[in-house]
């Protein structure tokens, strides 16, 4: 803070500031440095010495812009012989041979013009002053006067009644915008519906994507089926239900079940989980049968069928929720009820 | 090139007659005075930054041709095209414009392929540009604020990359709105509410891709465009700054004139850049949406990756353990997932915090209010290289664990194993990072210490009548010797007293005191440059280095001093140990 009073009369002026403040403050050693040697000698291209240099310089700039033009017209050669097609192969000739087209159209006008800079043109450098940023004592001093001056032509410093208007219709008028905004922007605002599934009491489940019953003696140990609810595509909604209704069914020996989340939720060594992550929210889709792992891909939460969806590993807390089923008069399996908590990732009112 | 004697062509009359009409109109001229010869220093490191421009325009022409065809809208369709993998499925008009795109549109291939490369290489050109800044220092005085204008850029980029990546409405991309929705969720108290403010209801409902659309194209765009204006105003308002060399000072700019030569270089450059990501797109193929199939809640794939720089986030969240999940308030409280709080929102936002305010708190240490024009060469800087290795080896560990699952499977190891790894890694990574780091800064200074008071080995060896043997060293010029000694040597403020003389308080004592403390942490550890006296002191009793000069007599000035004679040199000078002294 030592040095404020410095600045000002010399401000304007181009110096090498450095060592200045440090020396102010650190006594008199930051004095004793080198002495900058100037500018070192000039090495010349071999294009400034040799003609020949030079003019082979030239060539390969002719050269490379004659590429670029190649370039082009091979582009436009391709798009008219090879349209994408109908096959894989086909696309994919299309694209290479329209991206090298591009390709070489825009390096050859790029390494030509770097080559002529680098080779041809003058390649002194040269220097040029700086200035410091600030603008000087008398600019600011004016700069202060020139607000000072209009503040005064407002007069609004004497009439407080008009700034507090001025400043509350301000803050006011954006509201008009914020409020139909946030009004509608979250449809019905009503966080609930995350607390539910469209599984209801003998609703059956059925293979995803077909959306066929399952009958539960056609289920073998060991074996896996991708769930959704029955009448998920009459919804109104048929993805939103289905990012929360979607289930996993997996037939384990019964005498490896070591618990389940509630009293005859399985039917026969049955068990049916929801298959959102309780983590995140990823689909939990790899399961590995000897061990009965159920691993998320996103973020390798997995979970233990055979204990209640318990969580082995991984980044998710809580078990994943075990949808309760039973079968009906036919034999197939149905729910006996939606999940008893809500399912996938939590939130702040999961609870409530 | 052309001479200036001859009576002036159609072509040179044509030129003034527009130049004059304009000039009059807008008085062109005295800008065309100020900038046409305006100078600019040459480096390499410059042109990262030029890298993170050209292919934002290059994200500009190739998302232009997009839209043209794309198609932002959820509502249902059933696929009917040329691809016969996805005959009659229904999906979303996006993911439906995205095949034609791909397929029918010729060119519309190359154009998507162009635009994701290009994105994937705007991201990487800022990070290395923002690596370039910070530890050459070029976020000094006076260019803190560009420091978080470019920090800005970098969210906004981020931001850009996020909201097109999800467009395609593929299964992938439509995981990672999930995941997003799962973290959103995760936020105390508003989460549930900004779930429902970003996918207008319940996930994925009808109207994310629209909105996703808009921040992509229009909103995000917009912002990186008026900041990138801001960004290069700021360039020319400061000058460039330029490395430390013969003739650079802090008052002057050396370099190449903006007429012709960047005109050429710069302009060259955009075309290469443009180039090289034309031949990726021609070349290597990128997000085949066409092999995911559209999006549907209940299927996802091992292995799937987000774009690189979404990464960090990915390994976070695959690291945080999930026992950190709480209810507050008995059993049907209110629910606090710290296991997804923590990595996808509090880790981000320490290490996004620590590098957006490093240049104030670095100058807080440093007690200097200078203007910076020379950039710092990274070794003259310990700790804020150290520092900032430290911040990218936390980053690349998130970046890996990210990518643990493709680890434990292309190498066979176990991914709990790798997991675990990787947890105690990210606390202990960074910290020998930045020990080695600091350490090896240290090092190559003495090694430049060593140079100019010594001079370069010869490989000649001279007997001296004595019986002793020494190797000639040839001293450094004045420019070898000048790029080693021109930095500060920054030392750890000095504060006043607690108590003036009578005994009063201080206001203010205790910042003081804060702020000596953060000093001491960035400077106490220090190598300084070498002084002339010390380089005269040097010269004095190492005569011997001259050869012919009193050979006699050096040997036995050495001896004298008592140091170790076997290479004719002192490997270390007085102050300098008693610099070092400090260190523990």
């Amino acid at each position: 803070m030592s040095t404020t009073h410095d600045h000002g009369h010399d401000e304007l002026e181009p110096r090498d500031t450095a060592g200045s403040d440090l020396a102010l403050r650190q006594g008199d050693d930051a004095v004793d440095k080198f002495e900058n040697p100037g500018f070192g000698p000039h090495r010349p291209r071999r294009s400034d010495v040799e003609p020949e240099a030079n003019k082979r310089a030239e060539r390969q700039v002719v050269a490379l812009f004659t590429i670029s033009i190649l370039g082009t017209l091979g582009f436009i050669t391709a798009y008219f012989a090879l349209p994408p097609g109908e096959t894989i192969a086909s696309m994919r000739v299309s694209n290479l041979a329209l991206g090298l087209g591009l390709a070489f159209a825009l390096l050859g006008i790029g390494l030509a013009a770097v080559h002529w800079a680098k080779s041809l043109m003058n390649d002194h450098e040269k220097a040029e002053d700086r200035h410091a940023q600030r603008s000087s004592d008398q600019t600011r001093a004016e700069a202060v006067a020139a607000l000072k001056d209009g503040a005064q032509d407002s007069a609004i410093g004497r009439r407080g009644v008009l700034k507090g208007a001025l400043v509350s219709s301000l803050a006011l008028f954006p509201l008009t915008i914020a409020l139909p905004l946030i009004g509608e922007v979250g449809e019905d605002w009503n966080v609930s519906k995350f607390k539910r599934t469209m599984w209801a009491r003998n609703k059956k489940l059925t293979i995803d994507p077909t959306g066929r019953p399952i009958k539960a003696s056609d289920v073998t140990i060991g074996s896996v089926v991708h769930v959704i609810p029955e009448g998920l595509h009459e919804t109104e909604a048929p993805l939103d239900e289905k990012a929360k209704a979607v289930v996993l069914l997996v037939r384990l020996d019964p005498r490896d079940i070591k618990s389940e989340q509630g009293e005859g939720w399985s039917y026969d060594g049955i068990v049916a989980f929801s298959k959102i992550c309780t983590h995140v929210g990823c689909p939990v889709a790899l399961y590995e049968q000897h061990t009965h792992h159920l691993l998320c891909p996103c973020h390798q939460s997995t979970f233990d069928v055979a204990d209640g969806a318990k969580v082995v590993f991984g980044p998710a807390k809580r078990p994943l929720p075990q949808l309760p089923i039973t079968v009906d008069d036919e034999g197939y399996l149905v729910a006996q009820s939606d999940f008893h908590e809500p399912i996938g990732p939590s939130f702040w009112e999961r609870l409530r | 090139m052309s001479t200036t004697t001859s009576a002036p062509t159609g072509g040179q009359k044509a030129a003034a007659k527009t130049a004059d009409y304009l000039d009059q109109r807008t008085g062109i001229g005295g800008a065309v005075k100020e900038f046409a010869r305006k100078i600019f220093p040459d480096h390499w490191s410059f042109l990262l930054g030029e890298i993170a421009l050209y292919s934002f325009v290059t994200l500009l022409i190739s998302g232009v041709f997009l839209t043209m065809f794309f198609v932002p809208s959820m509502n249902e369709v059933h696929y009917d095209g040329p691809w016969p993998a996805m005959q009659g499925v229904e999906m979303s008009e996006a993911y439906a414009s995205t095949l034609r795109l791909s397929f029918e549109v010729t060119g519309g291939l190359l154009m998507r392929q162009i635009h994701h490369w290009a994105a994937l290489i705007f991201m990487a050109a800022i990070v290395t540009h923002m690596m370039r800044v910070f530890f050459t220092g070029a976020f000094r005085k006076p260019r803190e604020l560009n420091w978080v204008v470019g920090f800005v850029l970098l969210i906004l980029g981020l931001a850009a990359g996020f909201s097109g990546y999800s467009l395609p409405d593929d299964v992938l991309s439509g995981n990672g709105l999930r995941i997003t929705d799962g973290v959103v969720r995760s936020i105390p108290i508003l989460g549930s509410y900004l779930s429902y403010f970003i996918f207008g209801g319940e996930f994925p409902g009808h109207d994310i891709i629209p909105r996703l659309f808009t921040v992509h194209i229009l909103l995000v765009p917009g912002l990186i465009l008026a900041l990138i204006g801001l960004h290069l105003f700021f360039v020319v308002l400061h000058k460039h700054t330029q490395y430390p060399g013969s003739g650079r000072t802090n008052a002057n700019v050396v370099g190449y004139p903006l007429f012709p030569v960047y005109v050429a270089k710069a302009g060259g450059y955009f075309f290469i850049v443009f180039g090289v990501i034309a031949l990726m797109g021609a070349t290597m193929s990128i997000n085949p949406v066409w092999n995911y199939g559209p999006y549907d809640p209940s299927p996802v794939s091992a292995g799937a990756q987000p774009d690189w720089y979404m990464l960090f986030l990915e390994g976070s969240l695959r690291l945080m353990p999930g026992q950190t999940e709480y209810v507050l308030f008995g059993p049907d409280g209110w629910t606090l997932s710290l296991n997804v709080l923590i990595p996808a929102v509090v880790v981000p936002g320490v290490l996004f915090t620590l590098l957006a305010l490093y240049p104030f708190v670095e100058s807080f240490a440093t007690g200097d209010k200078r203007e910076h024009h020379v950039l710092d060469r990274p070794r003259n800087r310990p700790f804020r290289t150290g520092f900032g290795v430290a911040l990218l080896t936390a980053f690349f560990i998130l970046v890996l664990a990210g990518s643990n699952d493709l680890i434990a499977t292309h190498f066979h190891m176990s991914l709990n194993d790798i997991t675990w790894a990787f947890r105690f890694l990210l606390f202990l990574g960074p910290w020998a990072a930045f020990v080695v780091t600091k350490r090896i800064c240290l090092g190559l200074q003495r090694k430049d210490r060593e140079l100019v008071l010594h001079g370069h080995e010869t490989g000649q060896i001279v007997r001296f009548a004595s019986g002793e043997y020494i190797e000639v060293h040839k001293p450094l010029d004045a420019h070898e010797r000048w790029l080693r000694v021109q930095h500060d040597a920054i030392r750890p403020v000095e504060i006043e007293p607690a108590e003036d003389s009578r005994g009063v308080r201080r206001t203010g004592y205790r910042l003081d005191r804060m702020r000596q403390r953060l000093s001491q942490v960035f400077y106490e550890d220090r190598i300084e440059p070498v002084t002339p006296a010390e380089l005269a002191a040097s010269h004095s009793h190492g005569e011997h280095d001259a050869l012919g000069s009193d050979q006699e007599k050096a040997p036995a000035q050495l001896l004298g001093e008592g140091a170790p004679t076997g290479g004719g040199r002192r490997l270390r000078s007085e102050d300098e140990t008693d610099a070092d002294g400090r260190n523990s």
